[in-house]
C-alpha cells in the first residue's frame, strides 16, 4: 500500500496552568495517496488539533508520524519547514493571510521560501492559483477589502501555489454561503481528481458528502471511519444550482 | 538560507507596508541620537569656550580693585573712594618679587573721531606691561614704550574692531585720530581676539599710556584697577601676599582696618568657571541621557505593540515554509534598516541644528566624533535589539503558536 500519512498512537495534551487537556488521546490513521477525507466531530473534539500535527504545524505529546514513510519526528526544524513549503498546503480556519499586502502577494508567498525554485515564474504560478479559485479580479486587493469567502479562495489558492501532494483544509466553507461552499469544494473535487491527497475538516453533513471517506472523532479518539461508496460530484450539484436560478 | 538580496526586499516591503510603524520606530532614535549629540555639543562647545576666554584673559593674573569702605564711619560704594594711584603701581613694580608685569588701568570712553568717521569706544590707559597681561598680539604697528608712558605721549593701539570702523581697508599706523578733542598718533594696530564671556567685543578698545589718559583725557589723579601677573602659576597666592603688604602700608591701613581694594586672582576666576561649566555639562548630560531613555522606550514601545501582529505574521510565514533564519534574517535587516536610517537622520539633523545654534545664536555647539559614535551605537542597539528579540523568540515557536499568539 502507498500510504501517504500514517500515525501511530498520536496523542497532544495541553497543560493550562495545573490542568491537562488531552486534545487527542491516541490516533490511528492512515491515509493512502490519492484520498479524499472529511474529518468531523463536534467543537473540542479534537479535529483542528490533528490537522495542525498532520500540517506539521506542530509536534505531537506522544506517538509517531509518518509522512511518505519518513518518520516526521527526527527531522529537523529546516526540514519541518521545508515540508511544510513543499509537500503540504494548509487552509486555515482563520485565513490567516498577511495584512496590507495583495491577494497575489499572499499567494506569492510560499514560492518566496521555496529553495529549490521548481516553479520558475512565481507571479505567474500565483495569478493561475488565484485564477482557478475565480478570483483573477481581485488580485490586487488587500485582505480587508474582500469577503471573507473571498478571503478563504486567496488561502485556498496559497495552499495550491506550490504544487503540494496533500492539501489540508481546516473547515474551509466555515465562512462561505452554501453556493460558494460547492464552488470550493468543486474545486477540491477537481484537485482530487488530479491526484493530490485531500483532507478537510467540516462539521457539515452537507459538505462532507463530496469526500470520498469521513472519520467521525469524539473526545481525542477516533469513532468511525467509514468510505463512502459514491462521493457526490459537487459539479453536478453547481449545474442543477443554475437551472434552479 | 534565501538569498540576502530577496530578505533584503522584503524587508523594504515590510518597512513600507507598515509606513506609521517605521516612521515611529525611526523617530525614536532620530530624537534619541540628535537630543543627545546636540546636548552633548553644547555642553563641550561651551567649554571650550570658557577654556578659551580663560586663557585669552591672561598669564597668572592678578586684578585689584577699589573696594567698598568704611572710613570714619561713613561707607561709600564700590570704587567712590577711588584711592589706588599710579604711585601705587610704581611701588608694587619695585618691590613685589614675585610679580613679573604690573599696570595701571585708567577708563575712560568717548567719540574717537578720524579719517572722517567717529566710533564710540572704550578707551584705556595702561603701561607697556599690560600687553604681556592680557596677551595682546600686534598685528602692525608697535604697544607703545616706558618712555612714551612717562612722557605722556598722545599715541594710541587701536584694537581691529576700532581700525575697521574708522579707516577701513586704510593703513592706521601713523594716522591720526581725535579722542575728545585731543589728537592721538597711532602706532600700532592689536591682532582679533573676539568675543569675551559676556558676548562683548574685546577688539572694540583703543588704549593708550595711562599717564596720559589719566591725567591728559581725564585730568584725574586715581586709577581704576591695577592688573598684575605673577611671575608663575604657583606663585599667584605669594605675589597677592605682596600686593595687598604693600598697598595697605601705601595707603596706611592699620592692623585690624579693613582694606580699601580688592584682590582677584585669575586661579579663583578659573575655578568659578571651570566649576560653573563643570556643573553645565553634567546638566546637560543628564538631560541628553533622559533623551535618550525616552527616545530607547518610544522605540521599545512600538516594538512591542506590534509584537502580536509581528508575532503572527511570523507564523504565517512560518507555516507556508519560511525556516527560522529567514524569519530572523529578514527581522534583523528591517530592524537594522530602520535603525541605520533614524540614526543617520539624527546625526545630520543634530548638526543642522548645530549650524543654526552657531550661526544664530550666541549658544555654541561642538560635535565630537565620539558622542556622535556612541549616541548611535546605543540607540542603533536598541532598536535592532527590540526589533530582532520578538522576531527571535517567535521563530522558536511552532508556526501554529505564533500563529496563536495574543
Ligand atoms: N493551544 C491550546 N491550548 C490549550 N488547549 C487547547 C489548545 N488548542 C486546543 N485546545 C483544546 O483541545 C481540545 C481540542 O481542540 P480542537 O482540536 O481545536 O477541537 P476542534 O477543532 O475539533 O473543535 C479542546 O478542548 C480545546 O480546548
Ligand atoms: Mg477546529
Amino acid at each position: 500500500m502507498n500510504a501517504v500519512i500514517t500515525t501511530s498512537r498520536i496523542t497532544k495534551t495541553y497543560q493550562i496552568g495545573e490542568i491537562q487537556v488531552h486534545a487527542l488521546r491516541g490516533i490511528d490513521l492512515s491515509v493512502q495517496s490519492g484520498e479524499f477525507l472529511a474529518i468531523m466531530g463536534a467543537s473540542g473534539s479534537g479535529k483542528s488539533t490533528l490537522m495542525n500535527l498532520i500540517g506539521c504545524l506542530d509536534v505531537p505529546t506522544s506517538g509517531r508520524y509518518y509522512l511518505d514513510n519518513i518518520d516526521v519526528s527526527s527531522l529537523t526544524k529546516n526540514e519541518y519547514a521545508d515540508i511544510r513549503n513543499k509537500k503540504i498546503g494548509f487552509v486555515f480556519q482563520g485565513f490567516n493571510l498577511l495584512s496590507r499586502t495583495t491577494a497575489l502577494e499572499n499567494v506569492e508567498l510560499p514560492l518566496f521560501y521555496d529553495r529549490s525554485r521548481r516553479i520558475k515564474n512565481p507571479k505567474q504560478a500565483a495569478r493561475e492559483a488565484l485564477e482557478r479559485v475565480g478570483l483573477s479580479d481581485r488580485m490586487d486587493h488587500v485582505p480587508n477589502q474582500l469577503s471573507g469567502g473571498q478571503q478563504q479562495r486567496v488561502a485556498i489558492a496559497r495552499a495550491l501555489v506550490n504544487q503540494p501532494s496533500i492539501l489540508l483544509a481546516d473547515e474551509p466553507t466555515g465562512n462561505l454561503d452554501s453556493r460558494t461552499s460547492v464552488e470550493v469544494m468543486s474545486v477540491f473535487q477537481e484537485l482530487n481528481e488530479q491526484g493530490i491527497t485531500i483532507l478537510i475538516v467540516t462539521h457539515e453533513d452537507d459538505i462532507s458528502r463530496y469526500a470520498k471517506r469521513i472519520i467521525k472523532m469524539r473526545d481525542g479518539h477516533i469513532l468511525d471511519d467509514s468510505p463512502i461508496k459514491k462521493a457526490t460530484s459537487a459539479r453536478q450539484i453547481l449545474e442543477i444550482m443554475k437551472e434552479e436560478d | 538560507m534565501l538569498q540576502l538580496s530577496n530578505l533584503l526586499k522584503a524587508s523594504f516591503t515590510s518597512i513600507m507596508k507598515n509606513r506609521m510603524r517605521s516612521l515611529l520606530t525611526s523617530l525614536g532614535i532620530i530624537i534619541g541620537v540628535s537630543a543627545v549629540i546636540v546636548m552633548v555639543g553644547i555642553g563641550s562647545g561651551s567649554q571650550k569656550r570658557i577654556a578659551k576666554e580663560i586663557s585669552s584673559l591672561g598669564n597668572n593674573m592678578i586684578i585689584v580693585f577699589p573696594a567698598f569702605s568704611m572710613r570714619g564711619g561713613v561707607s561709600r560704594g564700590a570704587g567712590s573712594f577711588n584711592r589706588m594711584t599710579m604711585e601705587d603701581v610704581e611701588a608694587i613694580r619695585e618691590e613685589a618679587t614675585q610679580v613679573q608685569y604690573v599696570s595701571a588701568v585708567v577708563m575712560s570712553a568717548g567719540q574717537v573721531v578720524g579719517n572722517g568717521n567717529n566710533w564710540s569706544t572704550s578707551v584705556q590707559g595702561v603701561d607697556p606691561e599690560y600687553q604681556h597681561i592680557r596677551v595682546w598680539e600686534i598685528s602692525s604697528g608697535e604697544f607703545f614704550s616706558d618712555r612714551d608712558v612717562r612722557t605722556l605721549k598722545k599715541v594710541a593701539v587701536l584694537g581691529k574692531t576700532v581700525a575697521d570702523k574708522i579707516f577701513g581697508s586704510m593703513d592706521p599706523i601713523g594716522q591720526k585720530i581725535r579722542i575728545r578733542n585731543t589728537p592721538f598718533k597711532i602706532i600700532g594696530v592689536l591682532k582679533e581676539k573676539g568675543q569675551d564671556a559676556r558676548g562683548q567685543d574685546q577688539d572694540d578698545i583703543v588704549y593708550a599710556p595711562s599717564t596720559t589718559v589719566l591725567y591728559r583725557l581725564k585730568g584725574d589723579r586715581y586709577v581704576n584697577s591695577i592688573n598684575a601677573s605673577a611671575v608663575t602659576l604657583e606663585s599667584i597666592g605669594k605675589a597677592q601676599e605682596e600686593i595687598m603688604t604693600i598697598l595697605r602700608r601705601e595707603h596706611k591701613i592699620e592692623p585690624g582696618q579693613n582694606d580699601d581694594f580688592n584682590v582677584a586672582n585669575q586661579t579663583a576666576i578659573t575655578e568659578m568657571a571651570s566649576e560653573t561649566s563643570r556643573i553645565m555639562t553634567m546638566l546637560l548630560g543628564a538631560v541628553a541621557a533622559v533623551s535618550l531613555v525616552v527616545g530607547g522606550i518610544g522605540i521599545m514601545n512600538i516594538m512591542l505593540v506590534s509584537v502580536t501582529e509581528r508575532t503572527r505574521e511570523i507564523g504565517i510565514r512560518m507555516s507556508v515554509g519560511a525556516r527560522g533564519q529567514d524569519i530572523l534574517t529578514q527581522f534583523l535587516l528591517e530592524a537594522v534598516v530602520l535603525s541605520v536610517t533614524g540614526g543617520i537622520i539624527g546625526i545630520l539633523l543634530s548638526f543642522g541644528i548645530a549650524l543654526i545654534l552657531n550661526n544664530w545664536t550666541t549658544v555654541n555647539t561642538s560635535i565630537g566624533s565620539g558622542i556622535v559614535a556612541l549616541s548611535f551605537t546605543f540607540s542603533a542597539a536598541i532598536g535592532i535589539f527590540f526589533g530582532f528579540y520578538p522576531a527571535r523568540r517567535a521563530a522558536a515557536l511552532n508556526p501554529i503558536d505564533a500563529l496563536r499568539y495574543e
